[in-house]
This record gives structure tokens, sequence and C-alpha cells, in this order.
């Protein structure tokens, strides 16, 4: 049985991929016959290049995957670099961890009611140090080359590429490293990026991969604060695909092919900026400066990380204030009144999404942590790990744009009669969870001392009973946070849910993206603020349970 | 080995996606309608329908409540962000071959999407609404725009759910001098810059605006009301595509951003950001005050030359899997209660599509009780009501608008 879960873990992973990819590709060259294409043509793709604007949507894909995931990496190595270590980074650490489960889209509101020219920064300043008494007329949300996304993007990204490099640090030798190039004279930052750094990219370098491609094709945020006219290539096809013009499919799929260029094009040029990062560094450390006055780079390291985290707390803060705001007028820093208007009125709406959000990641969640305990478990009993092409597996859904393949995959499931089901939501985001899942709980699980399970096989204890009853609940609390990680993961998703759910499974998070047109602040309040405690609220069990369990086990206690 | 993978996963989704259920289960009579009740009973209804108002959604959502405790009728709102998502799935069903059990069982619809279905047929024929049994409160009569759609008949293939009228609200705390109609609203633009704008067509709203002005500035309006002659359209739309070169660089953000539709553009206005909005429902802003969502001091007003107005309804898709069901849901949709309810401006405010006098005195006293909202016009002062476009304008329009000002810089 246990042989079976690799395989089945890499079929979860690739299939849909591979068959979501091959429908993608048939119609982007014309063969689709239920829409009357029987025959191999490129006037797809001609369709598509007539679109006005085209070049545009492609250029900001592009650039805002490329300059989201630069600033992103470059902030938070400075960050490590300048303070790994110290009591500001562990405060900081704590700090940031919890915004990886916000999902983008509720950070991406939180910003939008700070940064807006009626949100809540220009308010606090107004009218005593602007002299409006109204807000500006300035393009701030929605701008046309994508800035406000970006910034929603790089907030969100700092914590994620934080975390990563926080568990790959232990594999190098960072502390020994530093202390040596600190001896040697060098500045901390120069030390650390001279010394340590090309150990922790080369262990972080998917993650990075990952982050580009998700910029790249992003669909949520890009709604909420990308630019409309035109908008980025990923939110512009599915608008085609949900276009009573049937032909337009043929065209959409034709689009996604050009997304999967496009997230192919940014990682052939991140290859590009990491290879002159390199050379850089090298031509750096040959010339022998020390670089010893890095003050100033080590403040924007800890200000900057520290502003991103600041402003999706506060923008969550708005977020929550909005939603029991009465009247709230400009330049008000604060409403006139409080009131549970919004939320008694969204109340009777709430049921079903809710239950759709939850009921879909508890079972997704479960199923992938059942597979990847199983995977665990078989790779210590045979003890092969699968290496580096294992990983890439891992990887492989977060390294594809899900605009290239979720399309297709709903012609899958249309096929075998499974659109608009539960089982085929889970599905959808099993393929998403289980990465997470497994990546979060792999390196504690192979951290564990193989010596408990010698003794216990000393004991008498066969290799079932050893995992029943020792490793697994030493590693309960692990499992628990991995399982906080994919539910999170799972009240995220956006795409798949309104492709595969059809409309007919809202989710807390589909609902919030679709009453974002609306603009009304209230509602988004109360959406936006339920977005970010249901995972929270995961991540708090996650720990509440461990400590129950193990009450009268003083060293099975957190750390 | 590869290519052959590939070919018969192609042949297989063709298969699929080809292959039709003939089954077809017989169309209910609306004249029998106890049987359409007894059939009804347990069914599920999915109802799509613009899911972009909390307030609406709210409304749909007592409907649905009422409809399961009286006719054990489920009723699901599916909210859509564009009506025309929906006409794409039933073409979707239509050309899968799914000609039953499909997935939408009502949709509210008008205009160029109720012209897209009809021409397709995607509608349940025959006409089936004039058949319905509260059809008889209908005001016929007085509201040619229930029986002729954006210039389409409508022959009883959609139920009228409600009136639509285009009117402008403003901020007597800020504004004065009203413009009178969109050439003075462009001139008002020049003197207050970055204080009006219009959601970003193919919203309809924004759509709406733009055929507000090709019909207030057509030379020849009855040309309107036919089809597009492709020779003619440059002509004929050359005034009003003037007009927005005129008005953009004073619009907010210089039209270089739309809001999404006319609810962003009520949160704009509650921000201070716009001084003249409007919506396509003349209780619109008494609404919004009632919820706190705009200020007490905001006001309505319309263009003494008229502004658009139209009816929006209910359809059953051909392929509708409870069709039953959505019939008692359409018919208690067109209910004296669910009518004046969706008139009250603290539920609503949707203007009904009865005729009042029709009514005994119990439905005419729901009527006489509701409070119109201080913001809110009386009928009289709504102003002459201007046709719509036929639906093919508003299609090329917007396509026009978009090769225009779709891109930016």
């Amino acid at each position: 049985m246990l042989r079976l879960a690799p395989p089945l873990a890499i079929a979860i992973l690739i299939g849909p991929i591979a068959f979501g990819l091959i429908a993608t590709l048939l119609p982007a060259f014309g063969y689709f016959p239920a829409l009357g294409g029987n025959s191999i043509s490129v006037q797809p793709f001609l369709a598509l290049f007539e679109r006005p604007g085209l070049m545009r949507s492609v250029l900001i894909s592009l650039s805002s995957g490329l300059v989201t995931t630069l600033v992103a990496i470059s902030i938070v190595a400075i960050f490590v670099a300048g303070w790994s270590g110290t009591n500001a980074f562990r405060r900081m650490q704590h700090l940031v961890s919890p915004l990886l489960s916000v999902p983008h889209a509720a950070a991406a509101f939180g910003l939008a009611f700070l940064i807006a020219p009626s949100g809540w920064i220009i308010r606090i300043i107004s009218p005593e140090l602007t002299g409006f008494d109204r807000p500006p007329d300035l393009l701030i949300l929605n701008d046309p080359n994508g800035f406000a996304m970006m910034a929603g993007l790089i907030v969100k990204e700092i914590p994620f590429l934080l975390l990563v490099i926080l568990s790959a640090l232990p594999q190098t030798n960072a502390r020994q490293t530093t202390q040596i190039t600190s001896a040697l004279g060098y500045g901390r930052i120069a030390g650390f990026i001279l010394g340590v750094w090309p150990a922790i990219y080369k262990q972080i370098r998917l993650a990075v991969f990952a982050v580009i491609a998700y910029a790249t094709s992003v669909v949520d945020v890009a709604i909420i604060l990308g630019p409309d006219s035109p908008a980025p290539l990923s939110p512009r096809l599915l608008g085609w695909m949900n276009s009573p013009d049937l032909a337009l499919r043929f065209e959409a799929s034709a689009g996604a092919v050009l997304q999967l260029g496009v997230t192919v094009a940014a990682l052939f040029l991140w290859l590009v900026i990491e290879k002159a990062g390199s050379m850089i560094r090298c031509k750096f450390a040959m010339a022998g400066r020390r670089f010893t006055h890095d003050r100033i780079f080590k403040n924007a390291g800890i200000f900057s990380t520290g502003l991103a985290a600041t402003v999706v707390f506060l923008g969550l803060t708005i977020l929550a204030l909005w939603s029991v705001a009465g009247f709230w007028s400009f330049p008000d820093a604060l409403p006139d009144s409080f009131t549970m208007k919004s939320w008694l009125r969204s109340m009777p709406g709430l049921a079903k999404p809710l239950w759709n959000t939850v009921v879909t990641g508890l079972m997704a969640t479960t199923i992938a942590l059942i597979i990847t305990l199983a995977c665990l478990e078989q790779e210590a009993r045979t003890g092969k790990t699968g290496g580096s092409r294992a990983l890439l597996f891992i990887y492989l859904p977060l390294l594809v744009p899900q605009t290239g393949f979720v399309f297709g995959l709903q012609l899958f499931f249309l096929w075998l009669g499974l659109d608009a089901t539960m089982v085929a939501l889970v599905f959808v985001h099993l393929i998403f969870v289980l990465p997470y899942v497994f990546l979060s709980l792999s390196d504690p699980w192979r951290a564990w001392d193989v010596r408990y399970a010698r003794i216990s096989h000393g004991l008498g204890a066969g290799l079932n009973r050893t995992f029943w009853q020792v490793r697994l609940p030493m590693l309960a609390r692990a499992a628990m946070i991995a399982f906080a990680v994919g539910f999170a993961v799972s009240i995220g998703q956006y795409l798949p849910t309104v492709l595969i759910g059809a409309g007919r499974l809202p989710t807390i998070t589909s609902e919030a993206v679709a009453l974002s047109s609306g603009g009304d602040r209230r509602i988004i309040g109360v959406y936006a603020f339920l977005q970010m405690i249901l995972p929270f609220a995961g991540f708090i069990l996650a720990g509440l349970i461990p400590a129950i369990m193990f009450r009268n086990r003083r060293d099975m206690r957190a750390a | 080995m590869k290519t052959s993978a590939i070919k018969s996963l192609a042949a297989v989704l063709a298969l699929s996606l080809a292959a039709t259920w003939n089954v077809r289960a017989a169309e209910p009579d609306p004249a029998n309608w106890e049987q359409v009740l007894e059939k009804a009973k347990g069914q599920t209804v999915y109802w799509n329908a613009w899911g972009g108002s909390p307030r609406i959604n709210d409304y749909i959502g007592w409907a649905a409540q009422t409809v399961k405790d009286r006719y054990g009728v489920t009723v699901e709102h599916v909210k859509v962000t564009d009506t025309a998502n929906v006409v794409a799935t039933v073409v979707a069903e239509k050309a899968a071959g799914k000609d039953s059990g499909g997935k939408v069982d009502l949709i509210w619809i008008n205009g160029e999407n109720f012209a897209s279905m009809k021409r397709q047929n995607l509608l349940m024929t025959p006409g089936w609404a004039d058949k319905l049994p509260n059809w008889q409160y209908v005001d016929v009569e007085n509201k040619p725009t229930i029986t002729v759609d954006f210039t389409i008949p409508t022959e009883g293939l959609e139920a009228p759910w409600g009136g639509a009228k285009l009117v402008f609200f403003y901020d007597t705390a800020r504004t004065e001098k009203l413009p009178n109609s969109v050439k003075e609203l462009t001139e008002w633009a020049k003197k207050n810059p970055g204080r009006f704008t219009y959601p970003q067509p193919p919203n309809f709203i924004g759509s709406t605006f733009l055929k507000q002005a090709l019909t207030e500035l057509a030379t020849d309006p009855a040309k309107l009301l036919k089809p597009v002659v492709e020779e003619e359209f440059a002509e004929v739309s050359k005034p009003l595509f003037n007009l927005l070169d005129e008005l953009h660089p004073n619009m907010w953000r210089k039209a270089r951003a739309f809001p999404k539709n006319h609810v962003a553009m009520r949160q704009l206005m509650a921000d201070k950001e716009l001084d003249i909005i409007f919506a396509f429902n003349p209780s619109f802003a008494s609404s919004a005050i009632a919820n706190n969502e705009l200020p007490d001091t905001v006001r309505s007003f319309v263009f003494s030359g008229g502004t658009l107005g139209n009816t929006h309804f209910v359809a059953v898709p051909y392929n509708a899997t409870s069709k039953e069901g959505a019939l008692v849901l359409a018919n208690f949709l067109m209910s004296p209660e669910a009518q004046a309810r969706k008139q009250d401006p603290n539920i609503w405010g949707d203007p009904t599509v009865l005729n009042i006098s029709k009514m005994n005195a119990e439905d005419k006293a729901r009527f006489a009780s509701l409070e119109l909202g201080i913001a809110t016009l009386k009928p009289e002062q709504l102003g002459p009501m201007l046709p719509e476009p036929h639906p093919s304008w508003m299609n090329r329009i917007e396509k026009e608008w978009l090769r225009r000002y779709g891109v930016n810089n």
C-alpha cells in the first residue's frame, strides 16, 4: 500500500497539469470539434495578436513578475544578511510569519483601502498636512503600469521568501561563515552575501521560480489592484474564457499558451539576472572590498521588511474597521458610528461560501496530509528521497501558471461529468495544497532523530507501531502546522475555484473578489476579514491540538 | 507513441463534447398552473443573477426563502458579474449537445443578452410569461418596454421583473448648478475637472451612458431603432465620440481608469471623489442614504430632454433542468407582494412593472404605504423616457469604445 504513495503523489501533481496543458494546446491551435474546430490552424493566435493592447498586457505581466520577485528577494536577502541571529530578527520573524497565511486577495484589499486617494493614509494626514478636504484626483490604484499590483504582490511575497530562507538557513554554515568573514573585516551584509547567500539561494531557487510564475500570471490581485486598460494577460484571458462569444475560447486558449510563454520568458530573463548577480558578486569578492559601512543598507532592510508587514496588518485592520463602519466621510480617520449592519446583512449569504470554503479546505488538506505522510514514511523505510527530481515534481503545480492549464482542466472535468462538483473542486485544490503540505512537513520529518525508531524496534515494535506510536505523535505538531499551511493555501485559491466551481461552489475568496467590482467597502470588509481569520483559526487550532494532546508530557510542549 | 496519446485524448474529448442527450421533457404548460406547482415541488432552481449589490442579493435571498416555504422550490442564487457569461454557459451547453439538464434555470436578463438568446433559440418556447397567473397585474398598457425589449418583441419569452430609468445624482452640499444634457455635462466637467466618470464599458451602466449620449446627439434617432448599418456607423456615432474626446480629459483620473460599475461610483461619491453619478434606478440614492452609504444631502435629477429607460426580465433557457420551479419563481417575482417589497427603497427601491390600479385593496395598500425616500423623484418628475437603441448598437459602440479608449497611452 505504502509503496503506491509516491507514484500517487506524482500522478496528482503531474496528471492534471499534463491533461490541462493538452486540453489548452488543442483549442489554441484550432482543434475543438464541439465548437466546430476540426483542423489544426494558427488562426486563434492571429486573432489573439489583433487584440488591442495585447503587447502591453504581455509586458505588464512580464515586468510585474520580474520586478515583484527582484524587489521582494532583494529586501529579504538584505534583511536576513543584516540581521539574522539578532533579537530584532526573531521579533520580525514572529511578526512576518502569520502574514504567510493571509490570502493574496485579502492583502490586496487591505492595501487598496490604505493607499487609495480616499484611503486611510491620506485620510489620517488630511486636511492638516495636505490641505485636502476631498481626495486628490490621483491614479494610484489600477495604474496603467501596474505599480499598485506589484506593491500588493511584493508585500505578500516577502513573508513567503523569508520563511523559505529561514528553513534553508540551518543547512548552511551561516554562523561559522559570517564569523570568518567578519574576522576578515567584512561588513555584516557583505560577509553574508559573499559567504552564505550562494548556499541559501541554491536551496530556495525553486521557490523563487514559483514566485515569478505566480506574479506573471496572477488573476485575483490583478483584478483588485491591477490596470484595466489594458489589464495584464491572465485576467484578460479569464474574461475571454467567460465571453458569450464561444469562438473566443480558441483565442483564450491561444492566450493561455502565450501566458505559458510569458512565464517561461520571465524565468529565462531571471536566469540572466541570476548570472549577472553572481558575476557582480564575484567581482566584489575578487576586489576584496569590505563594505564595513553598511548601516544604511541594514536599516533599509529591516525597515522595508517591517513596512511590508505593517502595511498588510494595517490594511487588514482598516478592512475590519470598514466592515463595522457607519457613515464614514472623507477625510475622517474613523467612521462617524459603528454598526453591525454589514455583518447582519451578509450573514444569510455567508453560510454557503463559508461551508464550501471550510469543507473543501479540510478535505483537500486531509488528503494531502495523508499522502504526504505516506510518502515520507515510505521514504524513511526505503531510504529513497527521490532527490532533486522529486522536488521539481512537488514544485511543478507552483511553476506552471494556473491560467495555463486550469482552462484545459475545466474541459476535462466537463468530459468526466464532474464539472461544478465538490469532488472536482477538492481535487483541483489538492493539486495546489499538496506541494505546500509536503514542503512544510518534509523538513521536520526528515530531521527527526532515527535513533528513536531504533530504540522502538529494539523494544519489539514493528514498523507500523513505531510510526503510529512514536514518530507520528512526536511529529504531531509539525503535521498540524503543515495542515494549517495547506488549509490556508486552499482558502486563498481563486482561479481554480471560479473555473472548476463554475459559479456553483462559491467560496469566501471567490465571493470577495466578485464583490470587489462593486467597491462596497463594508461588504468587502466582511468577506476579506473572514478570508484572513479562517487561516488564522487553522493555525491557532494547529497549536492548540498538540498542546491539549500532550498536556501532561513536558518534553512534547512547544519549544 | 506521444502523438497517438494526444490523438486519442483529442478523440475522447471530441466525442464526449459532441455527444448528445436527446431526451427532452415536455415543456411545462403555465395554463395548467396546478400541474406546474405540483411538478415544481422539490425542484432546485439555479437562478443566475448579477450579484454585485448586497441589497439586491438580500432581496433575492428573501424571494428564495419565500418560494421555498410556500411552494417547496429551492432557489440557489448563482451570483454573476456579467450576464453575458450566463449566455455563454447556455451556448456552450447547446454546442455540447446538452439539450436538457442544463446548469441554468432562470436568468436575470434584458437587452442585448435577451436578443442574443432569442436569436439563437436558447430560450424556452412557446412564450410563457403572459400565461402566468400574475400577468393579470402587469402594466402592459402604459409601459411599452414590457413587450418590446430594446426594440425586440418579448413574445412572452421573458417575464418582466422591474423597471429602470437613468437618473443622475448630486450632493447638494457641493454642487449647485446642474447640467441638463450630456452636452451641458461636458461643459460642467470643464469647470469641475475630475468629478465625473462613467463605469467602464461593457459594464451595462457605462454602456447606458454611451447610449444616452448617442441618442441625445443623433441627428436621426430613428436610425438607432434599427440594426446598425455598418456603412453609416462612423457618421451616426461621430457626435458621440467627439463628445467623449472632449469629455475624457476632464473626467475622473483623466479617464485613464474607470470605476467598474455604478456601485463603485457610489463609493466614490461618498468619498467625495465624484460630484455627479448616475444609476439605472431612481431610488438608488435614497437606498444608499438609508444604508449609510451616501450622505443625506444627495438628491436626484434628470435631463428635461429625457433619459433612457427600460424593463428588466427573467427568462428560462431552453435546456433548463427545473423549468416548473423557474416558472413558479418568475410568477412569484411578478406578484404584488414581491413587487411592493422590491420597490421599497429600504429593501431595494426598484420600480414595479405592475399597474397598481389592477390590484385588490390589500395589495394597493402595500404600495400606498411605501415611502419613496428623500432623494427619489416622484414618477411625474422623472421626465420623458427615451427608447433603448437596437441591441446591435450597444455591441458596435462597445467595440468602438474599446478600440479607441481600451488601451491607454
